[in-house]
């Protein structure tokens, strides 16, 4: 069961509070993009053992989307943020280093 | 075409228990949304309601009135049924040429007053943790498969549901407040 901290109204939920959804950051590619560039924008996700950001929506609670980062192989939660941001901040950053100093960066 | 009285969802339907479950209302509610930093949000809230503007979570309480926060952007008013009109005229004289959404929204919910011990019966039915919850705060929150939200400061503690699920909620409370099934 993952415990995630919503940014937006403090509250700890619980997994059946919220609403998965799926990978954070993803850049989008419009009509004007090649069929590869939209291709990987439309299919290809990373599927990482370890250190991942994702989307998760507080559905039963204040309704906002924010993003987290996590390990998929411990379910470690290492911070959630507020989804006004193209990249991860740098105290997320710093705390998933603090945790995994072997962990490449996000890229 | 007059328009009926207001109903209540359930007809003030009532249960008794280790605590009794009892629907109230017709509750007057408007949902106001706004960003926090709109000029005269705090004005607008007070007018209506007569409430302090509440901080994240809280729910403030004035007489028969409260405000309550939902999210960084939305806060529910709640007042006596007739009361909504003239609340509306007031928000929308103090948010005048600002960015902001009155609504009401009474029939859109149900309302339920739990006599006793209502932290047992909603421990029961949501993920929340009691321990850390406000001395003010109003959780938002699910009641099994419903979202739901509730206050349990002052007695009884008050539960709010949308009016599509009033049954299912009634019964649900109904259920967990079945004599013997205390925890």
């Amino acid at each position: 069961m993952l415990t995630l901290t919503c940014p937006y109204c403090g509250i700890r939920a619980c997994e059946t509070e919220l609403s998965p959804g799926y990978e954070a950051h993803l850049k989008r590619f419009g009509p004007t993009s090649t069929d590869e560039e939209f291709e990987v924008y439309m299919f290809a996700r990373k599927n990482p053992k370890g250190v991942h950001f994702e989307r998760w929506r507080h559905t039963y609670g204040c309704g906002k989307w924010f993003l987290a980062a996590r390990c998929t192989a411990t379910l470690e939660v290492f911070g959630t943020y507020p989804a006004q941001v193209s990249q991860p901040p740098a105290d997320i950053i710093a705390a998933i280093i603090k945790k995994r100093p072997d962990w490449k960066g996000y890229a | 075409m007059s328009n009926p009285a207001p109903a209540s969802a359930l007809n003030g339907a009532a249960f008794t228990g280790y605590a009794n479950i009892r629907e109230i209302g017709p509750l007057g509610m408007i949902t106001l949304r706004a960003a926090p930093d709109v000029a005269g949000l705090a004005a607008a809230i007070t007018a209506a309601t007569g409430c302090a503007i509440p901080q994240m979570r809280d729910i403030e309480t004035a007489g028969d009135r409260r405000a309550a926060w939902m999210s960084p952007d939305e806060y529910l008013l709640i007042m006596p049924h007739a009361d909504v009109p003239a609340a509306l005229d007031a928000i929308a004289k103090a948010l005048s040429g600002q960015h902001h959404l009155a609504l009401d929204v009474s029939d859109a919910r149900a309302v339920f007053a739990i006599d006793g011990m209502a932290q047992s019966v909603l421990a029961k039915l949501s993920p929340t943790d009691f321990a850390a919850l406000g001395p003010k705060e109003m959780r938002r929150t699910r009641l099994a498969q419903v979202p739901a939200a509730f206050w349990v400061e002052g007695a009884p503690a008050t539960v709010i549901c949308f009016r599509s699920v009033a049954q299912y909620v009634f019964d649900l409370l109904s259920h967990a407040a079945k004599e013997g099934t205390q925890i």
